[in-house]
């Protein structure tokens, strides 16, 4: 691998590069320069163009203007084949990893060492011995299947299958988001490890404060532009936050005054099969309720168990004052209680139906005459809902899934607001988008609060619900630990509370 | 359906079966002998009463595939209504008994399929494929393993898909096809505009999210398959009217011509996609080939190689849009 550190090119320059889809300008004139060995952050929101710039940068699109240089050389990256080939490798934020193969296997898959087609068994246990070696897991067995591995480990086997072509920038789009705190910090060890090898890395990631632990320079990309870079060091998250977003930060967290009223939801001894175990809490109209807990403390069972998508095992729930424990989604959606999922992909969206029927699917009778769907209706109730939320779609009859994850989200949301939902459970609801919608997400929740809608936020991200929430439960192994007024709270608290009763175990639960 | 706020894409997957159906046509016009012989209002008459078993079966099929699933027994359920039905004559009954018995038949073979699939959140593939067997095999035992033929035969049934009144013009058309154009215009309403019918689109898009919607997915399934199976036994009474008796051995692999009508007509088999209209033109389009191929005398192996393809590029056309699209949108710089 060429090491030249101390040549007058960079790594990687990209200069002016712009792309187009159809009327949409996805990058306009975008340049940057990376260092060989340098990490470098690219900040963004979703839809400001960073993945069509890997992508572009990958082979999986052809830039329509400017230019790329690899170490001084012409950079004209066809398809991801010929990009791999020149060393620039891409690990994407789902894993692609064969999950019945072994770790070798897959460590090696499509550069299997060999003559005529036999593999050279020896010289593949070699390389990927070597490979695991150098992102410092030595220690990974290569013989298991790749799904009996963590998720952690799963990418760790996907960096080495990268590092096996020598590559000379190596691209990393989200690489933590299904990672816990302890695995996201062996993964900065691994990337430090690899700079110091003279690898470049370009690191995508929604979380700037890792951006912060891992790069040593950002640019920041708006609407396809380049709109700020600089060193890490010495660059405040506000200024890096208002570059992203164009506004202060302060307007992020909007608290407006309300009144809080009436217990509408009370659950009482709440168990499911397995989680949760014992749960009590109260939710009021005009509040926002947060609860907290980390991966697997059963937030998120908690209020499925609550709508009645999984099975309750015992307990009492008592929704504007009545009983009404055994439930479906049918009833408490007729009761006007809707759910956010967490999974907006999997279980919160049809992604290949248009925006109006995500919108209105959960009361189509609201826009029908006798069972029948009246499009005109539905498409103008829809296009208010999409005004309202400020969604980028082209029509109100675009599939869903063609929206970035921001928009996407804004969807799933409406959908709860189309229904007239009196009480919004909403799980993770800011997961995996930009700031800006994330922003808008808060600023809806403090509306609704302040027309006396009861909501139920619950989240891993604590800066949001201290922001956001009036009070704040803390759930740990399937039981609320304790419930404070947000005043009450510091973030060190929630956390202890969060972890449980020890401090050493827990954590990466 | 305001067709201004389609996106392009939409637009070119409505069209689809439309674009396949005139191109084989195109094809058949540069043919001389074609020209004159199968452009014809007669001819068109044969045509649309031989699509009628796959057009009805295909209404049917299209629910259970836009809803994610796939019913594989709709050629063993028209087999087994042509022998009920038969049987029926037998026993002298008038035509609405024997019509709708039929139909009732084919709706409990398909509330089985459903009860069981989603009693025991079985894969419809699995639970249909051996409902193929069974209902076949009922059909065999029930005609005693050969033909049944009525001996005093009902007219109103029999004339159903007789084209032979006035062969040389296009109208009079058989009751059949009057029945299938009817029956059409009902589902597509019922499947594009009817809540029922999002509710289907919703399922097979993504189940979980129908759940979470409130939409009663289980009563959902068991309706669309008992819905399926009442249009194979209509599409069975059919096809006893073609042959004016009951045969149990009929209509083998008829549900995959089924099933590629509907794939032609734009459904995708991972659900969610898939409309009325495009399965009946892909209905038809493989009956003016079979059409087409005979007028020319080609010999049977010719007309299965040439379906097969005509399946593989109408299917195809989607994948060559990407194409098309990255084309015209260099030629715009």
């Amino acid at each position: 691998m060429p090491l030249n550190k101390f040549s007058q090119h960079p790594r990687l320059r990209i200069l002016n590069v712009s792309k187009r889809f159809g009327s949409t300008l996805a990058l306009d004139g975008v340049s940057l320069e990376i260092d060989s060995g340098e990490v470098h952050a690219l900040i963004g929101e979703n839809g400001a163009g960073k993945s069509t710039l890997m992508k572009v940068l990958s082979g999986a699109h052809q830039l329509d203007k400017g230019s790329l240089e690899l170490d001084g050389g012409l950079f004209t990256p066809s398809d991801p084949l010929y990009a791999r080939n020149s060393g620039v490798a891409m690990i994407y934020q789902e894993l692609n990893l064969a999950p019945d193969l072994s770790v070798e296997e897959n460590v090696l898959l499509g550069r299997e060492p060999g003559k005529l087609g036999w593999l050279n068994l020896k010289e593949r246990r070699r390389l990927a011995k070597d490979a695991l070696e150098e992102i410092g897991q030595p220690d990974l067995p290569l013989d298991v299947p790749v799904h009996s591995l963590t998720i952690a480990q799963q990418q760790l086997v996907e960096i080495a299958r990268a590092l096996v072509g020598q590559p000379r920038v190596l691209i990393m789009d989200e690489p933590t988001s299904s990672l816990t705190r302890v695995d996201a910090e062996n993964l900065f060890g691994v990337i430090d490890h690899m700079s110091q090898r003279g690898v470049s890395v370009i690191y995508i990631s929604h979380f700037l404060e890792e951006c912060q632990r891992v790069a040593s320079r950002f640019t920041v990309l708006r609407d396809g532009k380049s709109v700020g870079s600089g060193e890490m060091v010495g660059a405040s998250l506000n200024e890096i936050i208002q570059m992203m977003v164009g506004r202060e930060v302060s307007e992020i967290y909007p608290r407006t005054r309300r009144n809080i009223g009436k217990v509408v939801l009370e659950v009482s001894n709440l168990a499911g099969l397995a989680k949760p175990k014992d749960v009590d809490f109260k939710l009021c109209a005009g509040e926002i309720f947060g609860i907290f807990g980390l991966v697997g403390a059963g937030r998120t069972e908690t209020i499925r168990t609550v709508f009645g998508l999984d099975r309750l095992a015992k307990g009492r729930v008592e929704l504007f004052g009545k009983e009404d424990t055994n439930s479906s989604p049918i009833r408490r959606l007729a009761m006007r209680v809707g759910l956010l999922s967490e999974n907006r992909k999997e279980e919160g969206l049809l992604l290949n139906r248009s925006l109006a029927d995500n919108l209105t699917l959960t009361s189509f009778q609201s826009v029908s005459y006798f069972g029948l769907v009246n499009d005109a209706l539905q498409i103008t109730t829809s296009e208010k809902l999409i005004s309202e939320l400020e969604v980028k779609a082209s029509s109100a009859s675009q599939p869903v899934g063609e929206l970035s994850g921001g928009n996407q989200q804004k969807i799933a949301i409406g959908r709860l607001l189309h229904h007239k939902a009196e009480i919004l459970l909403m799980d993770e609801p800011t997961r995996g988008i930009d700031v800006g919608s994330k922003a808008h997400i808060y600023r809806l929740m403090n509306e609704l609060a302040k027309e006396g809608k009861a909501v139920l936020f619950v989240s891993s991200y604590l800066p949001e619900l201290l922001g956001v929430c009036d009070r704040i439960s803390v759930m740990s192994r399937g039981v609320i630990v304790e419930t404070r007024s947000v005043m009450e709270w510091s973030e060190s608290e929630i956390i202890e509370a969060a972890v449980g009763f020890s401090n050493t175990e827990g954590v990466a639960a | 359906m305001n067709w201004s706020r389609l996106s392009s894409s939409e637009f070119l997957k409505a069209m689809r079966p439309f674009v396949g159906l005139f191109l084989v046509l195109a094809l058949f016009a540069l043919d001389s002998e074609l020209r004159t012989v199968f452009f014809k209002g007669s001819n068109f008459k044969t045509i649309l009463t031989q699509t009628v078993i796959v057009a009805i079966g295909a209404m049917g099929m299209t629910l259970v595939i836009v809803s994610g699933g796939i019913d594989l027994c709709a050629g063993s359920v028209v087999a087994l209504a042509s022998v009920v039905a038969a049987k029926l004559i037998e026993y002298n009954y008038g035509f609405l008994t024997v019509t709708f018995g039929t139909i009732f038949v084919g709706a409990i073979v398909g509330l089985f399929n459903g009860g069981i699939i989603t009693a025991f959140r079985m894969m419809p593939f699995i639970v249909t494929l051996g409902m193929m067997g069974i209902a076949r095999g009922i059909s065999k035992w029930l005609a005693n393993n050969q033909t049944v033929n009525p001996k005093t035969p009902l007219d109103s049934v029999n004339q159903l898909m007789d084209n032979s009144q006035s062969p040389l013009t296009f109208f009079p058309l058989p009751d059949g096809v009057w029945f299938a154009i009817g029956l059409a215009v009902f589902m597509a309403i019922l499947l594009r505009r009817s809540v029922f019918g999002r509710h289907v689109f919703a399922i097979g898009s993504n189940e979980d999210t129908a759940r979470l919607c409130g939409i009663r997915v289980n009563l959902n399934k068991v309706l669309i398959y008992t819905l399926a199976g009442a249009f194979f036994g209509f599409a069975g009474v059919m096809q006893f009217s073609r042959l004016t008796q009951g045969d149990p051995s009929v209509a083998i692999g008829l549900e995959l011509q089924i099933i590629a009508a509907v794939v032609i007509g734009g459904a995708s088999l991972s659900g969610g996609a898939g409309s009325i209209p495009g399965s009946v033109i892909g209905a038809f389009m493989m009956a003016s080939l079979a059409n087409g191929s005979s007028i020319k005398d080609w010999p049977n192996y010719m007309q299965e190689i040439i379906i097969g393809i005509v399946i593989i590029l109408a299917v195809g056309m989607d994948k060559l849009e990407p194409l098309l699209q990255r084309h015209l949108n260099k030629q715009k710089h």
